[in-house]
């Protein structure tokens, strides 16, 4: 809690949403939201990390239990990546889905926490004052995973079809090879192409951020008093159960865009 | 909700964590899962095999009895006409030993009905020429007559 600010709605929703920043230059372009980046990295070291020392012993025989957990997600990514991408998909693409779909489920994952408990722990633990816990809830994020996946569909429309063939298709399609069609081809592939990233990062972006704000309208409602603590604990429990299925099928669908996305990517039209 | 460098450090924090994927926890995970494929479909490429080897089996031990028991059939058949056989060789041997036996005997018999016939001959011309010498006393010479009781003798054989 801000104790150094009288306690109101506006700044326990702004202590709660307020980022640890670092400049790194001049223009406000160069801060730096240590807490986004700090807890993505940590998640992602432990994600990757206990399924790299899972994998690491991993053997063709009867699995362990902590195996057969691994060989259950992986094989559950790589049956959905199988559906929707036809090439060689160990080679990239699957193990991307995998690690989109683990990461992303990690950082939605931290909306679970109990945000002023968090914020006490990082208070008067750590003695950071504003630091938000959950990644996803940083539009930095949600948009650097996109723009990676919106680098790699234009890397691999080049690498697949060549430029030629990209840039035919970016002229030619989805109306025709008719030149009167041009214009509206590249226009039509411009939209699409900026749709892309905007509505596979605000997607993830929206729902975790939303859930947020609706724990945060919950615990500055039980901060009315006895009733308010009461219906709050109610509709807090709900929410968080309900949260548990909207961070994993957030994570999901993220993971199927990108699948998605890449995959349109390695095919013609 | 300001774009900044954090997007930058993002995206290089996620390709890190990317190509790590890529490179340290697919391939292995993926070698040991289609390593198990392969063992499991070896193992009922296996359980198939084996079952045919088996159907096979019991038919090849099937003829192989019905060979046998069609062998045994024949040789107890063979064996009783060789044992006929031998009866039939050891009566005609023992008949054959029985008519040489009684031949021989019948000679023997005439053999010894040839001596006693001789030596009765004998005797009755001993008896004859006792009886004669008796009878010419005075008038025969044994000497003189020599030749002649010599064809008398002749003369009985």
């Amino acid at each position: 809690m801000a104790s150094d600010l009288e306690l109101t709605p506006t700044s326990y929703i702004n202590h709660h949403l307020t980022n640890l920043t670092v400049s790194l230059g001049e223009e406000p372009f160069w801060t730096l939201h240590v807490d986004t980046l700090l807890m993505s990295i940590i998640l992602g070291i432990l994600g990757m990390g206990v399924l790299w020392l899972i994998v690491r012993r991993a053997t063709p025989g009867v699995p362990t239990k902590r195996q057969a957990f691994v060989e259950l997600l992986v094989e559950f990514v790589d049956t959905q990546v199988k559906n929707t991408f036809h090439g060689d998909r160990h080679r990239f693409v699957a193990p991307a889905a995998l690690t989109i779909f683990v990461w992303v489920l990690l950082l939605n994952t931290m909306d679970l926490l109990p945000i002023d408990i968090m914020a006490w722990i990082y208070d008067h633990v750590f003695g950071v004052h504003n630091w938000r816990t959950v990644p996803t809830t940083d539009v930095n994020t949600t948009f650097a995973l996109a723009l990676s996946i919106w680098l790699l569909m234009i890397f691999f429309n080049v690498k697949v079809k060549g430029l030629g063939g990209w840039t035919y298709e970016l002229f030619c399609t989805p109306f025709g090879k008719n030149p009167i069609l041009w214009p509206l081809n590249l226009l039509f592939n411009i939209i699409e192409y900026v749709s892309k990233p905007l509505s596979h990062s605000l997607r993830l972006f929206g729902n975790i951020y939303a859930g947020e704000i609706i724990f945060l309208l919950l615990g500055m409602w039980a901060a009315t008093g006895v009733t308010g603590s009461f219906f709050s604990v109610i509709l807090g429990v709900g929410w968080l159960i309900f949260h548990i299925l909207i961070v994993t099928l957030q994570a999901f669908i993220f993971m199927m865009l990108a699948v998605v996305y890449l995959s349109m990517a390695h095919e013609s039209h | 909700m300001n774009i900044n460098f954090t997007l930058i450090s993002q995206a290089v924090a996620f390709s890190i964590f990317v190509w790590f994927t890529v490179k340290f926890v697919w391939p292995p995970l993926l070698r040991a899962i289609e390593e198990r494929q392969k063992q499991i479909a070896d193992g009922l490429a296996a359980g198939e095999r084996g079952k045919k080897e088996l159907e096979l089996a019991s038919q090849r031990s099937s003829e192989a009895l019905k060979e046998a028991k069609q062998h045994a059939t024949e040789i107890i058949t063979q064996a009783e006409k060789r044992a006929a056989e031998i009866v039939e060789e050891a009566k005609d041997s023992a008949r054959i030993e029985g008519e040489r036996i009684l031949t021989a005997a019948k000679a023997e018999i005439e053999h010894e009905i040839f001596g006693a016939k001789e030596a009765l001959r004998q005797q009755i011309a001993n008896l004859a020429l006792a009886g004669a010498t008796k009878i010419l006393r005075r008038e025969v010479n044994a000497k003189v007559h020599a030749d002649l009781l010599a064809s008398i003798q002749e003369e009985l054989k």
